[in-house]
Parts: structure tokens; C-alpha cells; sequence
């Protein structure tokens, strides 16, 4: 950790470049006019099978994958694993509900859940308080992808004190910053093939040599502590991690694709026979994602928080650190280069995709509706562009303000927000029996509640131990607030529709949906 | 029967599978090496994906 890997460093800017000279010239794939919203935003809808799987696959390949979930395994052992039960159900989810999202988006020109929302229930207030939670709850998801970029710099010795010490982080923000704003979602689903390549030649490697340097996967599980490899059974007066590993994996999932740059990705396809097919198809990055959780419990076995050389890098990034460490320690410097590349570029292309989505959310449902609503075309692709830098700085914001020893809990607060959007967003798509007010009102409460437990947990850690009775549960906040805000939606529309206040007009109707 | 059985229903099964958690928190058995916590869990990223195959193939003739 003592100056600058120079073999690493070299391998990983090559690398850098070139997915940044393609970033730019993405603009001129299928090349159209980039300052309609459609074309910057959505890459004109015409993502077929192929392009549409690299780019939702870049959705759940991160700095999450890479780094936030092996720290969470190698730190606190089997309750780390949850994201893969996560990441197997999140696809039959999406099979059945997207496709229905999907038509009856393409029918009336949606982009955004918001956008389905407003016409759907036809109100503009519940539609803002959609765009609101999407845009607020991606911001803690970019900055987990920032952390991961800084954590591979500090592992190659990019590192400084005071404000030198955010410089190499800034760079890189400038950099996806830049081609952002240059091509739109066109930057991010190019990269994304080359991204994948890099990553399969990292993921492969690492779960092929590293077990077998460290003397096979018994050897491996044999050096964790036997406590750390299951979770703590159920005992007297409370669920133990049974149920914290259930609601955190249920609720992942469920929030997975109601942020805003997991529907940017169904939307920009080209049907629902694309969608359906992925939801096959994508479970093949679950796989990996286990086999890349599982470096935890090699970073446990290779002692890497014992090196010497690493004890600077666990002091400052914790166990953040655990997977740089790894490959520094089992690879030849060249070959961390390359790793760490790919684990930048990972968690660049989704940034670059989450603050797009997060631009056309302000744009349509913010600024053209309440601001300017004559706002069209040139003007309106200007301000998403915007839109998507100011994203940025609050990720960053979120990374000074909240210092987290687990970079995963950036996500898992992320996911209390968008989750109380379920009702309106996924609900929506089936009845509109709960009523717009309602729904509001559940909204509200839960927004309340989960802020409330995330606070009460310091915004350190989002299991919230629930007393029911005798029994305590604990249980992934963002399901405790969604428990509360169907509960106050389904009430107040009983009262609601009992009073017969009106519910507004459907600007859908039942055959939009499709099948 | 037609009236109850909808393929759909399948994409049940593997939230079932993968949620309980006392169908899987044991080490025992192993296979090469890896507790039974793990390779179960593993496994149900081939089940899951092979049930959504299945109902795509099952309801593909009404979705166009």
C-alpha cells in the first residue's frame, strides 16, 4: 500500500482510455439526434435481446457485486449471501410484471414509472412523489459506486491526505460525467460489452486460480470460523437472522427493477418478448455474483487483514478493502491492473446509467410538469443533461455525509426509498382500486417510517429488529415501511372510495397492458 | 382445471425454494467441499432459470 503499483496502474488506465474513447464515440452508434429525450434517454427504444441483457446485467454487475457484497461476506459471514436468493427471485418478478410495464409504457410514450403513474392515476402529486423517491433513492447507489472506483484507486496506491485524497475520485467522475452528457444512454450500453468481456476474463479467473492457490473450496470454508457460515438460528423471543436474510433478499428484489435505471433498461427494449427472454437469461450473472460473494470468505482464508502491506488499506476503506487485497496478494500486479479495471468500469457504466434515468425522471415529471411545461425537445434533453450532473453530486454528497464501514448498506437505503413506490408503481399495473390519495398516504408513511428506522440505525445498518408481541424480528427496514404504507394506502382508499371522492380518469385502458 | 392452472404459477416455486430458510441453513452434506448452505443456494439459480424458460416456451403463443 506504500506508493504507487506501477504495473497495476499502467494495465488499468490502458483499459480506462479505452472504454472512454468508446463512451464518446457511442454517440454515433445507430446514430439519431441526441437532443430529443428519447434518443439521450432511451437510446430511441430499439435495444433488442443482446444489447438489452449487457445492459441490465450492467444494472447488477457493480461495485456492488464486486465489492460491496464480498465485504459484507468476508465481514460478517453467511447474512452477506442474501444477494443471491435476491438475485434469483428478482427474475420471475420481472418476467410476470415488466412485460405488462413495458406495453403499456410503449403504448402511451411513458419513460418513467412516473410517468405511468401520472397517467394512470391521474395525479401530478402522486407522480412527483415517484420521481422524488427514484431520484433520492439512486443517489445512495451511485455513491456505493463511487466507493467501489476509490477503493480499487487506494488499493493501486492512488491515494492522498485532505482534499488530494477525493482527486482521483473526482477524475473519474469528470470522466463519466463527460461522456454522459455527450451520448446519453448510448455511452453506457456500448461500454457495457466491453465491460462484460473484461469482467468474465476477471470473474473466471479469480474463482478458478484463487481456490485453488489456497488449497481447494474445503480448504477454504474450512478457515472460516463454523459460527460465521450459517446464520444464527431462531431462539428464545426472536427470529434471529432467519428473518433478516429472508426480508433482505425478498425486499432487494422487489426493489431491484422499481429504480429508476433498471426500468430505463426494460423500457429501451425492444418488446416484451426481450424482457421475457432476459428474465431466463440474466440469472446466468446470479451465478457469478455467488461465486464473487464467495471471495469473501476467500479473503478470510488468504489472512489478507493480517499482511502488513494491506493493514493501511483495511484501516481506511474497512472491509471494503477485502477483495483489492485479495487479487493484490494471490495476482501478479498486471493482473490486479486488469481486475481492478474491470471492477471500475462495473461500477461506472451503471453510475452512468442510474443518473441518466435519474435525469429523465427530473426532466419529464419535475421540470416539464411543474416548472416549464412547454418545455420540449432541444430544451428538454438540455435539462436532463443537467439533471444527471446534479445526480452525481449528491451521490457524492452521500459519501461525505454517511461514512459507511459497509459500502453495501448504500444500497440496502436506497432500496427502503424506492420501495414505497411499489404500491402506486407495481400495484398500479394490475387495479386501480386503491385510490390515488390512498396511495399517497401510504407513501408518506412509509417514506416516514423507513427514514425514521434508518436514523434510529444511524443509517449504518437497515435490519431494524421489529417487537411483535413477545417475539423479535429482525427484518430489512425498507419491508417493515412497505408493510406500513400498504396498510394506511388500502385503508384510506376504503374510506376514500366508500366516500366516493373521485378517483380521476385512467388514461389506460385494460388492452394496453397486453396478455 | 384450465380455469385454476395458469403456468405462471410455476414463478412461485422459487421464492419458496430460496426464502425458507430452514430448508437450508446446514452445512451438511457437502459437496466438494462446499457446505450445503451454499451449493443449495447455487442450485436454485439453475432451477429458477430452467422454471422461467419452461413458461416463457409455455404462454410464448400469446405474447406478441
Amino acid at each position: 500500500m506504500n506508493g504507487i503499483n506501477g504495473p497495476a496502474l499502467a494495465v488499468f488506465t490502458a483499459l480506462f482510455l479505452l472504454v472512454t474513447v468508446l463512451g464518446f464515440f457511442a454517440g454515433r452508434w445507430r446514430r439519431a439526434d441526441l437532443h430529443q429525450l428519447d434518443e439521450w434517454g432511451l437510446g430511441g427504444r430499439r435495444f433488442g435481446t443482446i444489447v438489452t441483457w449487457f445492459l441490465l446485467g450492467g444494472d447488477l454487475y457493480t461495485a456492488y457485486t464486486f465489492i460491496a457484497v464480498p465485504a459484507l461476506v468476508f465481514g460478517q459471514g453467511a447474512i452477506g449471501f442474501f444477494a443471491m436468493p435476491y438475485t434469483i427471485i428478482a427474475y420471475p418478478f420481472v418476467f410476470m410484471v415488466m412485460p405488462r410495464m413495458w406495453s403499456v409504457s410503449h403504448r402511451h410514450g411513458y419513460i418513467t414509472a412516473a410517468d405511468f403513474v401520472r397517467g394512470r392515476f391521474d395525479s401530478p402529486a402522486l407522480a412527483l412523489a415517484v420521481a422524488a423517491t427514484g431520484i433520492l433513492a439512486t443517489m445512495p447507489y451511485i455513491a456505493l459506486q463511487l466507493v467501489g472506483i476509490q477503493v480499487v484507486l487506494g488499493a493501486m496506491g492512488i491515494q492522498g491526505s485532505g482534499w488530494m485524497a477525493e482527486l482521483p475520485l473526482v477524475g473519474a467522475f469528470v470522466i463519466l460525467a463527460a461522456y454522459t452528457y455527450q451520448s446519453g444512454l448510448r455511452a453506457p450500453a456500448l461500454i457495457a460489452v466491453v465491460k462484460d468481456a473484461i469482467i468474465y476474463v476477471t470473474v473466471l479467473a479469480a474463482v478458478m486460480i484463487i481456490p485453488a492457490k489456497l488449497g481447494g473450496y474445503s480448504a477454504i470454508f474450512a478457515a472460516v470460523p463454523p459460527a460465521k457460515l450459517l446464520l444464527t438460528p431462531p431462539s428464545a423471543g426472536t427470529l434471529g437472522q432467519f428473518s433478516a436474510y429472508a426480508t433482505l433478499a425478498f425486499g432487494s428484489a422487489l426493489a431491484l427493477f422499481l429504480y429508476p435505471h433498471s426500468m430505463t433498461g426494460v423500457l429501451s427494449s425492444s418488446g416484451r418478448g426481450v424482457i421475457r427472454r432476459n428474465s431466463a437469461m440474466l440469472p446466468a450473472y446470479s451465478f457469478l455474483l455467488g461465486l464473487i460473494a464467495l471471495l469473501g470468505y476467500m479473503a478470510v482464508a488468504a489472512k489478507v487483514d493480517k499482511v502488513p502491506a494491506f493493514l493501511g488499506g483495511f484501516q481506511q476503506y474497512g472491509p471494503n478493502f477485502a477483495v483489492p487485497a485479495l487479487f493484490l496478494h494471490l495476482f501478479p500486479s498486471w493482473f490486479a491492473g486488469f481486475a481492478f479495471a474491470a471492477i471500475a468500469i462495473g461500477a461506472l457504466v451503471p453510475a452512468a446509467i442510474m443518473s441518466i434515468a435519474a435525469a429523465n425522471l427530473f426532466t419529464r415529471n419535475i421540470y416539464k410538469e411543474f416548472l416549464r411545461p412547454s418545455c420540449a425537445g432541444k430544451e428538454e434533453s438540455t435539462v436532463a443533461k443537467v439533471a444527471s450532473l446534479v445526480v452525481k453530486f449528491g451521490a457524492l454528497a452521500f459519501i461525505v455525509l454517511v461514512p459507511q464501514k459497509y459500502a453495501i448498506q448504500l444500497q440496502l437505503l436506497g432500496g427502503v426509498w424506492i420501495l414505497q413506490t411499489f404500491p402506486a408503481v407495481v400495484v398500479g399495473l394490475y387495479t386501480r382500486r386503491l385510490h390515488r390519495w390512498g396511495l399517497l398516504a401510504g407513501w408518506i408513511t412509509g417514506m416516514t417510517l423507513g427514514t425514521w428506522m434508518a436514523r434510529a440505525l444511524s443509517f449504518k445498518a437497515n435490519v431494524y429488529p421489529l417487537a411483535i408481541g413477545g417475539l423479535v424480528i429482525p427484518g430489512y427496514t425498507a419491508l417493515w415501511a412497505l408493510l406500513a404504507n400498504f396498510t394506511v394506502a388500502i385503508v384510506v382508499s376504503a374510506a376514500l372510495n366508500g366516500a366516493g371522492v373521485a378517483q380521476g380518469k385512467d388514461a389506460t385502458s385494460a388492452e394496453d397492458y397486453g396478455g | 382445471m384450465r380455469r385454476f392452472w395458469r403456468w405462471e404459477l410455476l414463478l412461485i416455486v422459487p421464492f419458496v425454494g430460496t426464502l425458507w430458510v430452514p430448508f437450508y441453513n446446514a452445512l451438511e452434506p457437502r459437496i466438494g467441499g462446499i457446505p450445503y448452505f451454499y451449493w443449495y443456494q447455487f442450485l436454485w439459480v439453475g432451477i429458477s432459470a430452467t422454471l422461467t424458460a419452461v413458461v416463457y416456451f409455455a404462454i410464448r403463443g400469446g405474447d406478441r
